[in-house]
Parts: structure tokens; sequence; C-alpha cells
């Protein structure tokens, strides 16, 4: 059984880790706060897996906090993305201002 | 009893895991953000709900389990929201990579608006 707590463990690690590899890879901010929702997905499971184990129900109200602050920070950083190309005009999208995002996206 | 209900939770812990590690893969692997939404889902939503699931049996007798029920209910309600936003996000920043989509339906009702 004891087997099966650590091949939980580290599989939520590797899952945090190649998140974390996005984290530093990817080329847009969305990107990013997709794979920080990821890793706190994992934090949520790897603090769960935790309590389970130790059969500690004191640990169950960080799970509440940390899954509302997951919703919290890819909502603003989501909006933050749309206010910022939100004034310019409909046809500009097609424009430089795209062009260069996609650039710098490959 | 306590031991059958002990081995069911580890089955539900490890397939949340299993599913959180596939989601690690598909983030590092997957070419655009679209399908990276696609694979980053599935722990967020099944993957929780498993090791929640996972969880309450470990302390089923215990009231303060009830807390589970509020982490699930307010995952299932606001992750659909968060990647709506997202989504919508990306797709007007022009981050969708257009030559990986099937269809793409918003383009002609898109379309359709500019052109009244």
């Amino acid at each position: 059984m004891t087997a099966v707590w650590i091949a939980i463990e580290v599989l939520l690690g590797a899952a945090a880790l190649l998140s974390m590899a996005r984290l530093v890879m990817g080329p847009s901010i969305l990107d990013r706060a997709l794979s920080v929702d990821v890793v706190l997905a994992a934090t949520i499971a790897g603090i769960g897996t935790f309590a389970a184990f130790h059969r500690d129900p004191t640990l169950l109200p960080v799970l509440l906090v940390v899954s509302l602050l997951g919703f919290v920070g890819s909502v603003s950083v989501a909006r933050f993305v749309a206010r910022r190309t939100d004034p310019e005009p409909p046809g500009g999208e097609q424009g430089p201002g795209s062009g260069t995002e996609r650039g710098s996206e490959r | 009893m306590t031991a059958v209900l002990d081995w069911i939770a580890l089955g539900c812990l490890l397939g949340g895991a299993l599913l959180s590690f596939a989601a690690g893969v598909g983030l590092v692997r997957f070419p655009d953000l679209l399908s990276r939404m696609h694979t980053a889902a599935k722990p967020q939503i099944l993957g929780l709900l498993l090791i929640l699931v996972g969880i309450g049996l470990r302390m089923a007798p215990d009231p303060r389990v009830g807390i589970l029920v509020l982490v699930a209910l307010f995952q299932l309600l606001t992750v659909p929201v968060a990647a709506h936003i997202a989504g919508r996000a990306a797709y007007r920043t022009g981050r969708v990579r257009r030559d990986l989509l099937a269809i793409d339906e918003l383009r002609d009702e898109l379309a359709e608006d500019s052109g009244r």
C-alpha cells in the first residue's frame, strides 16, 4: 500500500514539474495562466492526498482557498489580455499588432 | 470494511494522479493553446473529483468532509467560466493556430456581424 501512496505523490510531482516547464517555455501569457491552473490543480491533489494519508481534516479548508485562488488568477490574467487589445479598432486585429504577436509566438 | 474502503480510496487517488500527470505531459507536448486547454481541463474537473472522492472515503465518518462538497461545487462552477474567458481572449487576440482548427464557426459569425 505504501508503494501506491508514493506512486501517487510522484505522479503529482511530475505533473507539477511538467506544468512548470510549460510555465517557463510558454509562448504567450495565456499559456502561462493555463499552466499555473494545472500547477494549482496538482497542488490541490497533493495537499488532498497528504490529508487523506494522515486522515487529517484540518487541511481541507486549504483546498477550498487554493481552488478559488486559481479561478481569480486565471480570470484576471485573461481579462488583462483582453483589456490590453480591446481599444484597437476591429480591423486592427489583422494589422501589425497581431502580426508581431503571432511572430513572437513561434 | 475499512480496508476495502481504503483500497477504493487509493484507486480513486491514483486515478486522479494519473490524470494530473497526463495533463502535465499534454501541456508540454501539445502545439497550441486550445489543445492545451483541452488537456488542462482533465485534472481540474475529473481528476479533482476523483481525488475528493478518495479523501472522502478515507475520512468517511468525519462531518468536516462536507468541505469537500464545497470544493467540488466551486471548481465545477469556476473552471468552465475561467476556460471560457481564457479561450475568448486567446481567439480575439489571434493566439489560436487556425491551421489546426477543423471547423471554426465563430469566424463565420464574426464575419456576419461585421458585414451587418
